[in-house]
This record gives structure tokens, C-alpha cells and sequence, in this order.
């Protein structure tokens, strides 16, 4: 099995990661129209806020947006497909089409990475399939007067996962990306099926993981401490571990750090744009968020960095410019 | 691949999770299994599951963690079950309860699919009990394959295709063949690999079992010398099999057997801890006799042993109060223990003989109360305690203060060394008092000396209070709207005396927008606004460090900068004049409504309320709010973070509401009316009393001679100013009554309740007993039960009074969650801010002469558990929140309600817009 050009960028260098997807397409300001396109016109279902379905209906400014964090300095950007199992679409009966949302999309970013990397080969470009939490939890009930209640189960979740796995690689990304994590089962499952297609395809494709620590407890929405989540999701050979959303840089860095001193693996953060102010808004500057992730730069926590809700190229390019000034953090892994 | 930091180079050790983490390192010396969840092993558990009692099932799990347990076992296997379902259904039970789930779990079970239902509902890192070579190479490496990537770890059984190792040979031989094909061939991790040697009953008097126990422990330390990283361990309690039924004998087997095993490389293991003797406690007779068996010492050992267990037999086992074990320990650490955990029994004994020990009275103060206190303080300030048990440890410590402070007086030389003194005061014209008396009391629990000025303060008394008392900081508390004023005119005159004391704001209206855009810029110091009361330690302690000007600066800061982020945003705001919002108003179709006449118009009293009919009416989660404690009634009572705590309170909260219900301790009132509405002009409601009963009876209202009530009261209504977007109107509640014109009759409602009489004196005697907890307590219950009061009545009201929802079949949790028809608005709620309309209200419904609520100045009602507000029926009657209006509003509705613009500009302060 080749060995992915991945491992050698991330053993000599810092690696970044793209923004927020969502936060770039608000300002297209798409209406419910836009969404559907030509192909989704009579679709009886209101498909507006359906961000994956983009990829299909507007493949270009989705194009657009991974070219600009490329732009901005990026290393490697994620695919439109946070939402891209039949569990999620299941809200907009769109459960047939995951394969082809998560195939388009990756070869949409795979084509904006090519592009870039062939302009210039010293710094190669890299797609991360994204693969979010679903809408549902596997360890926890959403009914409180029947708490041995799920709404979904594991072996629901492994197929799910399974396919929205395959199409992706089918597409041609470059790394898998488990991401804001809230209930670590759901993520077994989601490693368990890559493990299978792992297997099944006699292939190996690195995985990064990225938990969420909800608020200043300290814990996964599920309960989790940061020590116990890593336990938990240490079992299959990872690319890198670490968190995204609910926080801010500043909020998210002591779990960082005790992440950090516990893993070997590389690790990862894409906070926030800092928290929401009272009215829901991200405004954390680009500047702002520079000056703490310099922080997390100059204790070495890091080895991929970059943004989740309310970060833009901005915030992206200003990450970039500081990130090259230090050393990623050191690990001694042993693959 | 290594995973983590624990697994570098030289240490692999075994790492497990639940909620937390545990890693199994040399030091952490034996992992105790806990094994009484376990149908095969505990009968009561089997008879548990089979009568699907699960809430004890997992009692018994809750005991084994409390219990010390660092792993717990679960298993199901029992031919009458549906093992598979019994195991899925109590392990998402038991991931439901975080004091439980903390710990990882053991999937115990013969049946692999068994297993896999278990490894498939955990998110932690499990065990699984087990896998072994039984049933050939091949099944067991499509286990362990499974298990690795289920990411669990596993026990492997010493066990093959034929048979149980029962011999030193036999067990190294089948560990060895496991461990290499797991290690070698599926690359399982082999710190995750624990091995279980099988441990059988010694003293069986069968030759064959003689060298049961050593050929265990040699086998344990073979394995943990030649198979690298594999941890070892067992059921420890089969190894006294034969001593059924002689639990000293018994225990003093399993403890020495322990001992040993963990002695040769055991290092986790499935121990029933009530089937434990103390090693060191064994009496040395039995334990010579015990390890004779053990290490197969004689020819005679067991016969030895039996002998001398038939004279043992008749020794009852004396039980230890173990409750009681922590008031054997040293005294300073029963005081803290007595402070953390709220208990109150044995304080006044412990402090006493702290007082003995000491040369003065004050230093039991000073030292062994300060010291517990700090470490409530800690606890608190780092999450790990809640506010409801810090309102309890404040409570012990008074009594305790209390005690003491009759020998401090006779010493006179004595005082109390406090951090800092603050001043806390409700203002003027309000009554509310929860929130100040929580800040209060988590204050006084870091040592900061308290000066109390109570409620409806007026801004004088608290200046003059701040001088004379030297006090550190000013906290100032309010509930209401017209609260906001008054903080606002007390830093006004704050700066006017020269003050430089630090301001505190807090109270459910208030906000960081109103402190920074009001307050903050009347007072050339510091004004801080605080939402809960555990920033307040972290705030006051930030405020009276020595070097607080760089805190101070950035306070003012922090301020200033919001201050003009929210100015800013304000002027982006888009507002229509009164008369285009006129125009959009809701419109109703008054010739399509049906309109039901009240069954009975005019005024009704209710005076002797039984309090019991309003249990089924609380809405709890307000109540648990007011503790700090954040989440719905009733999720919270099993939420991770705050559940236990959050049970702990509402049992404590249920004790006194059955007290308050079974001794009447609180009195329920109220006074409603019906009667006949139109909205007249736009906005205002016009309410008839004529010939509906609503004259009242002079003889209780001697004014009447003088003043007669008129035949129409009027209400005033604000209407919504910003602007909408198409096609939605900007509301006013006089929308929902059909306007005169029209030639509709349409009726309207108004009433008050109270549940608030008795509450104060009972607060105070709580206050008397230095029981603060109970005190604020009393206050929450009341309010919830005004709030209950309200809702029931309403639906009184809906039902029967007015009857516009005579088949209306709503469950409690309907009411809360407003489902029914018709809204019971309150004035100084967010859609009619106005408190002056309360006025109106108490001439309609003549209040304070029916039920003696009162309003005060600033239109608090007193007592402060009280409601009051309209009755809207018609369908489409919304609860909304008028916003901001703009001056020509103001001007307008000043002349409708025939005051000053000025004195208008005051009621309305809080809802008027920036432009």
C-alpha cells in the first residue's frame, strides 16, 4: 500500500486546514431556487439550507470557496459533505442521493486541489472527505422519560457511514475527517466502517479525528473527558486527533493541551471564530484569532490547524502566515 | 501504532474508558472489578432484570461504583432471559446515569452476540469477558478482530479446544498460544489483552484441587513475566467455594488469596468487596491455616483448616457502622468533611473539641472552619460542587459561627478576620431577594463578611450604609423593570457623593447591554454586571486584590467597548412611526369569531386556596434556574454535568413543599374578574363594569363614598414599532380584543394571586436558625407556587369562568408549554413591559382590598410571590415581545395616560430605542 505524501508534509511542516464552508456560502445568499437549480425544480421536499445538495445544484461556487482558502494558504480543505449520510438527508428525503454528494464533492475539491498543487508542486494540496456527527446519537436518548431509548443504533450508523466512506474515496480524497464529534459512539462507528472499507479494499487512507468539547465542562456532549475520548477513539491507526467548533481558540486551548501531552498522535484544532456574541454572531477578527493560534504555535500543540464556524479565508490566510513561522509540534509516532 | 502517552517504548499499560479515563499502571496496584450486576452471580440482580425493575437494577450498579468498584461488570446470561435486550436495555440505561458511566464496562457473557449488542451501545472503552481457543483458531480470531475493531479490550479465558487449564502446564501453555496469535496475527494490542488463568476453590478435599491457588499465582507470574504487557486477573470469590456459609473463613480465603495473587502479578480481578476481610486484620491463627491451604503447605493443610473453622463458626461477625468511617478520622478532616458534604449532626461536637484544642475561640474560626471553607471554595469555584450544596456547607458553617460566637464574645479580643466586606442590597421599590441572598451566601462562604441591607433599599440608605460600614463593594439586586432606574439614579448619586466602591449589578432583568449602555458611564469607577453567583467569587476576589487597577482598567474596558458595539448595532435597527405600525397591525376577522360570553361576569374572590391542588401545576425548571442550575424539568434531574445535584435539590425542595402543604405554612389568595371589552383608538381597551357584579360592597371599601368607582377603566396597550418584514404586523394586545366599531361585544379578564403570605415569616425563622438554604428555599417554592396558582386559575378561567374551553384536556406539561387557547399576559412581561398598567389593575379588580397584595413604589408586588396580568380568549392571542418604540409613541401614549413625557420616558426607559 503507498504510503500517503501526506506523512511527509506533516512530518516536516504545520499543515492548515480550511475555514468555515457554511459561512462563506451565507453570503451567496441563496434562495430556495438556487438550491434546487434546474434538477431539483419540482422536488417536493424544501431543500433551502441543504448545504451538501450545493455541490450539485452550484458545483461552482463551491468550487469558488475551496479556491480561496486554497488562496488563502491552505493545505488542505474539506469536502461540502458534513451532512453527507442518509441519516442526515433523511430530513430532506434526500437519502438516495448521498453517493453522488459525497462523489461530487470530493471531485469537485480534488480538481481545485490538482490545480493548485500542479501550479506549484513544493507545497501540494490535499482534500479531507468531511464526515460529520448525523443528527442522531447513539448513546444518548432523546426522549427523557425513556433514557434506554435510541433513536438510532450503531449497525444503522456503520452503513450510513459505510457508504457516505466509499463514495468519498471513490471521489478521490486524500484523507477521511471524522469531525465534531459530540457522542464518541457515533465516531466508533463511523472508524469501524473505514476500518471495513479499509479491509474490504486492501487499502489504507489516513484518517483524522476531531472531537467537540461543548462548553467549559470540559466534556464531549455525550460526557466524555478529553483523556477518556481519546481512549476511546485510539484503537485504529489515526493521522491525527484533536477538536473543532463550540469554542473559541482561547476557550478550546487547555483540552488541547492535555490532549496534546497524552497522544501520539498529530494532532489537529479548527476552533471557532472565538464564542457567538449575545446576538449569535461570530466577530472575531482574523487578526484576533492569529494572535492566539500564534499562541498554540509557540507552546507546540499543533501539527494541523484551522477554522470552524465563522472563520473565512481571512482568518485562514492570517493563520497561514503565522503557522510558517514555527515548528510543528514533535511525535514519535511509530506506524 | 501506538495510541498514546501511556503507550511508549517500555510502558504499554492498559487504558479503559467510561465517561473518564482509566489507565491500569503499576501504581494504580489491583483493579477492582465490580461483579454483583451480574445475573449469574447475584440473585437479587437475576430476580431485578427477570421483573424488569431496572431503576433498582441500576441501584445495584450505582452501589458498586459508590463501593469503590473501577470497572463494573455486566452480565445476562440466564436461560429465561432475552439476554441479548437485557444487555442493551441496562447498559443505555446505565450510559443515562454519568455516576454510573463514569466507569468503564465489562461485557461479560458466553455468547458472542451477546457481547457484540454490549460493544455496540458503549462509547467507552470496554472489557469483554471473554474470548478463548474453545472453539478453534478461527472463531477466535474473528473475535478478537472484531473486538480490536469495536476498539474494546479483551479477557482471555485460559481455555482451549480441549478444555479448562486446570493445571500450572496447561494454563501457560494456552495463554502463550493466545497471546501470540493475537499479538502476531490479528496485531491486537497486548496491553489490551488481559488474561484470566482460571482461579478454582481450594479446601475441597479432593487431592486433585490441592494446588489450585499456587498453580495460579505461578501461572500469573509466568505470564507477566513472559508475555509483555498482558495484565492478568480473576473471579477471585470462587477460590472459597467450599466455605459457603462461613463468611470468616470465607473472607479471610478470599483476602489472603488476594493478597497473594496481586503479590504474583494479578493486577485486576472480580471481587465482591462485602466478601473481603482486611489482610492485616485476619486473626494470625486463621490466616496461618488459610495460607497453609493456599500454598499446599501440608499433607493435612485443609483437614487443619476445617478443624479449625468448625470452632469459628458460631463467631458472629460484628457490622461496622461503615457510613459512619470518616468520624474516625482527624479532626480537621471530619470539619471539612462535615462543611463539603453539608452535614450538620456532628458539627457543634467536632468544633467544640476543635475550641478545646485551641487557644482561642476565634482561630477554630480562622483555621479549621476557613480551611474546610477553602476547600468548599475550591470545589465550587472549579466545578466540582454546585450551588445547592454550597448553600448547604454556608449553613453548617453558621451553626457553627454561631456556637462559637458566645465564647468569642466572652474572650472580647477576639474578631474575625474577613477577606473583604460587601454590601448587598435589593433597591428601592423591589422585593425580590433569591438572587442577592444566593450571591450573599456563596460570598460569605470565601469569607466575605456580609452586610445585608435586605429589600427596597432606598439609594440614601445604601450611601450612607457603604460610608459608615466601609464596605469593599456594592452588590445591587432587582428583579423588575423599574429596578433598572433605580441602579441607574444609585451610581448617578454615587459619583455626586465622591464614591470610588466598586458596583455590582445583578437580577434577572438586568444585563451586561443595560449596565454598560446605563450605568457604567454615570460612575467614573467600576460597575461590573454579574449573571450568576459563582462569577461573583471570581469578580469580588478579582475586585479586592492588591494590585486591582489592571483588573479595574479592563473591566472599564470591556465595557466601553460593548457599550459601542451595542449602540452601534442598535442604530442599524429600522423603526416604523406609531401611526404606519397602527396600520399593520393583527387583524382579526371579527365577523367570522365566535365570541363566548363569560358564564359569569364581575369580580371573584378566592380566599382559602388549598395549596395541594397546585403540585400537578409547578413548572420546575424556572426553580432550578434560580439555583444556578441550568437545564429542563425534568432532564436536569438526570443531566451529567448537574443531575445528582439537581435530585439532590428537588428532594429537598419536595420535603418542604410537603411540609408547607400538610402545615399550611404558606396562604393562597386570589381575585379575578370578566367583564366586557373593546378596544377603542387603536391600542386602548376599554372595560365595562357595569352591571357585572364588579360594584363591590362598600363595607370593604370605604373610599368609594368619596371616589366612586367609575363604570369604565381603561387599559393601555404599546404596540410593536420595529420594523417588520412583509406580511408580518407589528402587535399590540389590544389586537386580540374586537374594537368597538366593529359593534362586537367582545370581554377581557384581569387577576391577581398570591401565594406569598407566610412566606417571610418562615424565611426568617429559617434565618433565625442560621439556615440560609431553607430560607432561600421557601422563597423559590413560593414563587412557583404564584406561578402555579396562575396557571391553574387560567385554566379555571378557560374551563369555567369564561368557559371558552369547556372540553380543553391539556396535561401539565401542555399548560407549561402554553399549548392552550387564550394568553394570561403580565404587565412588566416583555409584551406589556408597562408596570404602571398594574395600577389599573388594582382599581379594577380592587386588589389590596380583596387580598391584601400591595404594589410599591417602583409597582413591585408584595408579597413578592405574586402574579397578577389580563385574560385574553381569543384564539389567535399570542404571547409577544414589544421591543423598542420610538419617542412618538412615547408622546403619545404619555398623553393617553395623562402624565409627563418625563415621567413616562422613566416606566418606559427600558423599551425605548436608541433613535
Amino acid at each position: 500500500m503507498p504510503v500517503s505524501k501526506i506523512y511527509k508534509e506533516i512530518s516536516n511542516r504545520i499543515l492548515v486546514l480550511d475555514g468555515a464552508m457554511g459561512t462563506m456560502l451565507q453570503r451567496y445568499n441563496f434562495s430556495e431556487e438556487d438550491f434546487r437549480g434546474e434538477r431539483f425544480k419540482d422536488y417536493p421536499t424544501s431543500l433551502k439550507g441543504n448545504n451538501d445538495l450545493l455541490s450539485l445544484t452550484q458545483p461552482h461556487a463551491i468550487a469558488a470557496i475551496h479556491r480561496l482558502y486554497f488562496e488563502a494558504g491552505a493545505d488542505i480543505v474539506e469536502t461540502n459533505t458534513f451532512s453527507g449520510t442518509t441519516i442526515a438527508m433523511a430530513d430532506y428525503n434526500m437519502e438516495d442521493l448521498v453517493y453522488e454528494l459525497n462523489f461530487e464533492s470530493a471531485k469537485i475539491a480534488k480538481q481545485v486541489a490538482d490545480e493548485f498543487t500542479k501550479a506549484n508542486p513544493q507545497k501540494p494540496r490535499f482534500v479531507a472527505g468531511s464526515i460529520g456527527p448525523t443528527n442522531k446519537t447513539a448513546s444518548m436518548s432523546p426522549d427523557v422519560n425513556k433514557p434506554e431509548y435510541r433513536a438510532i443504533t450503531f449497525e444503522e450508523l456503520r452503513v450510513a457511514y459505510k457508504q457516505q466512506v466509499e463514495a468519498l474515496i471513490d471521489g478521490g480524497v486524500d484523507v477521511l475527517l471524522v469531525e465534531t464529534i459530540f457522542d464518541t459512539l457515533n465516531a466508533k462507528a463511523a472508524l469501524f466502517a473505514i476500518e471495513e472499507v479499509k479491509e474490504e479494499r486492501q487499502i489504507d487512507i489516513p484518517v483524522m479525528v476531531s472531537g467537540t468539547i461543548t462548553d467549559a465542562s470540559g466534556r464531549t456532549l455525550s460526557g466524555q473527558t478529553v483523556e477518556a475520548f481519546l481512549t476511546s477513539i485510539s484503537h485504529i491507526p489515526l493521522l491525527s486527533v484533536g477538536f473543532n467548533c463550540a469554542l473559541g481558540a482561547e476557550q478550546l486551548k487547555p483540552y488541547l493541551q492535555r490532549l496534546s501531552r497524552e497522544t501520539e498522535f498529530y494532532t489537529s484544532a479548527h476552533p471557532n471564530a472565538g464564542l457567538p456574541n449575545a446576538f449569535g454572531e461570530y466577530d472575531q477578527s482574523a487578526k484576533q484569532m492569529q494572535v492566539l493560534i500564534e499562541d498554540y504555535l509557540k507552546d507546540g500543540l499543533i501539527n494541523i490547524i484551522g477554522g470552524c464556524c465563522g472563520t473565512n479565508p481571512e482568518h485562514i490566510k492570517a493563520i497561514a502566515e503565522v503557522v510558517c513561522k514555527y515548528k510543528p509540534r514533535k511525535v514519535s509516532v511509530s506506524v | 501504532m501506538n495510541a498514546t502517552k501511556h503507550q511508549t517504548q517500555n510502558t504499554k499499560y492498559l487504558e479503559l474508558s467510561g465517561l473518564e479515563r482509566l489507565v491500569v499502571t503499576p501504581e494504580s496496584n489491583f483493579i477492582n472489578v465490580g461483579e454483583r450486576t451480574n445475573v449469574t452471580g447475584s440473585r437479587k440482580f437475576l430476580r431485578l432484570i427477570k421483573e424488569e425493575k431496572y431503576d433498582e437494577a441500576l441501584s445495584v450498579a450505582r452501589d458498586q461504583v459508590e463501593g469503590g468498584a473501577q470497572i463494573l461488570d455486566v452480565n445476562m446470561d440466564e436461560g429465561m432471559l432475552d439476554g441479548k435486550t437485557a444487555m442493551i436495555k441496562f447498559l443505555n440505561l446505565i450510559a443515562s446515569e454519568p455516576d454510573i458511566s463514569r466507569i468503564p464496562i465489562m461485557i461479560d457473557s458466553s455468547k458472542w452476540e451477546i457481547i457484540e449488542a454490549g460493544l455496540q451501545v458503549a462509547q467507552g472503552k470496554c472489557v469483554v469477558n471473554s474470548i478463548s481457543l474453545k472453539e478453534g483458531e478461527d472463531e477466535f480470531i474473528r473475535q478478537a478482530k472484531l473486538v480490536k475493531r469495536y476498539g474494546a479490550a479483551v479477557i482471555v479465558m485460559a481455555f482451549d479446544e480441549k478444555g479448562q487449564a486446570d493445571t500450572y502446564e496447561r494454563r501457560i501453555e494456552i495463554c502463550k498460544r493466545s497471546y501470540d496469535i493475537l499479538v502476531n496475527h490479528v496485531h491486537f494490542p497486548p496491553q489490551d489483552i488481559i488474561f484470566d488463568p482460571n482461579i478454582f476453590p481450594v479446601a475441597t478435599g479432593m487431592d486433585e484441587h490441592r494446588l489450585n491457588a499456587l498453580d495460579f499465582f505461578n501461572a500469573t507470574k509466568w505470564i507477566r513475566e513472559n508475555l509483555p504487557y498482558a495484565n492478568v486477573s480473576g473471579g477471585v470469590s470462587n477460590v472459597s467455594f467450599s466455605f459457603r456459609g462461613n463468611s470468616i473463613v470465607r473472607e479471610a480465603i478470599n483476602s489472603a488469596f488476594l493478597y497473594h495473587a496481586i503479590q504474583h502479578g494479578m493486577n485486576l480481578g472480580i471481587v465482591n468487596p462485602t466478601l473481603l476481610e482486611v489482610y492485616d486484620e485476619i486473626p494470625k491463627d486463621l490466616l496461618q491455616h488459610v495460607e497453609d491451604v493456599l500454598f499446599d503447605k501440608h499433607e493435612d493443610a485443609t483437614e487443619r483448616l476445617l478443624d479449625f473453622a468448625e470452632t469459628l463458626k458460631d463467631q458472629k461477625k460484628e457490622d461496622t457502622v461503615k457510613i459512619l468511617e470518616w468520624r474516625s478520622e482527624p479532626l480537621q478532616d471530619r470539619i471539612t468533611h462535615s462543611l463539603v458534604k453539608g452535614i450538620d449532626t456532628f458539627i457543634i461536637e467536632d468544633v467544640e473539641e476543635a475550641r478545646l484544642a485551641s487557644d482561642k475561640p476565634i482561630e477554630v474560626i480562622e483555621g479549621h472552619l476557613m480551611i474546610g471553607m477553602n476547600v468548599v471554595g475550591d470545589l465550587f469555584g472549579s466545578g466540582k460542587m454546585f450551588l445547592p450544596q454550597v448553600v448547604k456547607s454556608a449553613r453548617v458553617m453558621k451553626k457553627a459561627v454561631a456556637y462559637l460566637q458566645p465564647f468569642i464574645e466572652a474572650e472580647k479580643d477576639g474578631k474575625q478576620e474577613f477577606a473583604g466586606k460587601i454590601l448587598m442590597a435589593t433597591v428601592k421599590g423591589d422585593v425580590h431577594d433569591i438572587g442577592k441572598n444566593i450571591v450573599s451566601v456563596v460570598l460569605a462562604c470565601n469569607n466575605y463578611e456580609i452586610i445585608d441591607l435586605g429589600v427596597m433599599v432606598p439609594p440614601e440608605k445604601i450611601i450612607e450604609a457603604a460610608v459608615s460600614e466601609d464596605v469593599d463593594v456594592i452588590g445591587l439586586s432587582g428583579l423588575i423593570t423599574p429596578s433598572l432606574d433605580e441602579m441607574v439614579y444609585l451610581s448617578k448619586a454615587m459619583k455626586k457623593e465622591n464614591l470610588s466602591i466598586p458596583l455590582i449589578i445583578g437580577g434577572a432583568t438586568t444585563s451586561k447591554a443595560h449596565t454598560s449602555v446605563k450605568i457604567a458611564p454615570n460612575y467614573d469607577h467600576t460597575v461590573v454586571h454579574i449573571n450568576d453567583a459563582s462569577r461573583a467569587v471570581t469578580v469580588v476576589g478579582n475586585l479586592l486584590q492588591k494590585d486591582n487597577h489592571i483588573y479595574k482598567e479592563q473591566v472599564r474596558q470591556e465595557y466601553d467597548t460593548f457599550r459601542e458595539q451595542f449602540l452601534n448595532r442598535g442604530k442599524r435597527k429600522e423603526y416604523l412611526s406609531i401611526e404606519a405600525a397602527r396600520k399593520n397591525k393583527y387583524q382579526i376577522d371579527w365577523n367570522t369569531t365566535e365570541i363566548v360570553k363569560p358564564n359569569q361576569l364581575g369580580i371573584q374572590v378566592i380566599n382559602d386556596f388549598n395549596i395541594a391542588n397546585l403540585e400537578a401545576f409547578i413548572d420546575w425548571s424556572p426553580f432550578f434556574r434560580s439555583w444556578d442550575l441550568h437545564g429542563k424539568y425534568p432532564d436536569i434531574l438526570n443531566d451529567e454535568v448537574v443531575g445528582e445535584q439537581a435530585k439532590e435539590l428537588f428532594k429537598d425542595a419536595q420535603a418542604l413543599l410537603n411540609r408547607i402543604i400538610d402545615e399550611q405554612l404558606l396562604t393562597a389568595k386570589a381575585v379575578f374578574g370578566l367583564f366586557p371589552a373593546n378596544t377603542i383608538n387603536d391600542d386602548d381597551i376599554e372595560v365595562s363594569i357595569k352591571g357585572c357584579h364588579a360594584e363591590l360592597d362598600s363595607a370593604s371599601h370605604e373610599e368609594d363614598v368619596i371616589s366612586p368607582r367609575p363604570d369604565t377603566f381603561k387599559f393601555l396597550t404599546l404596540r410593536q414599532q420595529l420594523k417588520k418584514r412583509e406580511g408580518i404586523p407589528n402587535h399590540a394586545l389590544a389586537d386580540f380584543i374586537a374594537p368597538k366599531d366593529s359593534g362586537i361585544q367582545d370581554y377581557i379578564g384581569a387577576f391577581c394571586v398570591t401565594t406569598g403570605f407566610g412566606t417571610q415569616e418562615l424565611a426568617q425563622q429559617f434565618e433565625a436558625d442560621n439556615d440560609d438554604y431553607n430560607s432561600i428555599m421557601i422563597k423559590a417554592l413560593a414563587d412557583r407556587l404564584a406561578e402555579a396558582f396562575a396557571e391553574y386559575l387560567h385554566k379555571d378561567v378557560r374551563t369555567k369562568h369564561w368557559g371558552y374551553a369547556k372540553n380543553e384536556a391539556l396535561t401539565n406539561y401542555d399548560l407549561i408549554k402554553e399549548s392552550y387557547k387564550g394568553i394570561r399576559p403580565a404587565p412588566g412581561y416583555p409584551a406589556c413591559p408597562d408596570h404602571l398598567e398594574k395600577t389599573t389593575l388594582w382599581q379594577l379588580l380592587d386588589v389590596e382590598n380583596q387580598i391584601g397584595v400591595k404594589l410599591t413604589e417602583s409597582l413591585a408586588m408584595w408579597p413578592a410571590a405574586s402574579v397578577s396580568g389580563y385574560y385574553f380568549g381569543h384564539p389567535e392571542a399570542k404571547y409577544f415581545g414589544l421591543g423598542k418604540i420610538t419617542k412618538d409613541q412615547l408622546k403619545d401614549y404619555a398623553q393617553r395616560r395623562g402624565i409627563s413625557e418625563a415621567e413616562a420616558e422613566k416606566w418606559l426607559n427600558p423599551n425605548l430605542s436608541e433613535t
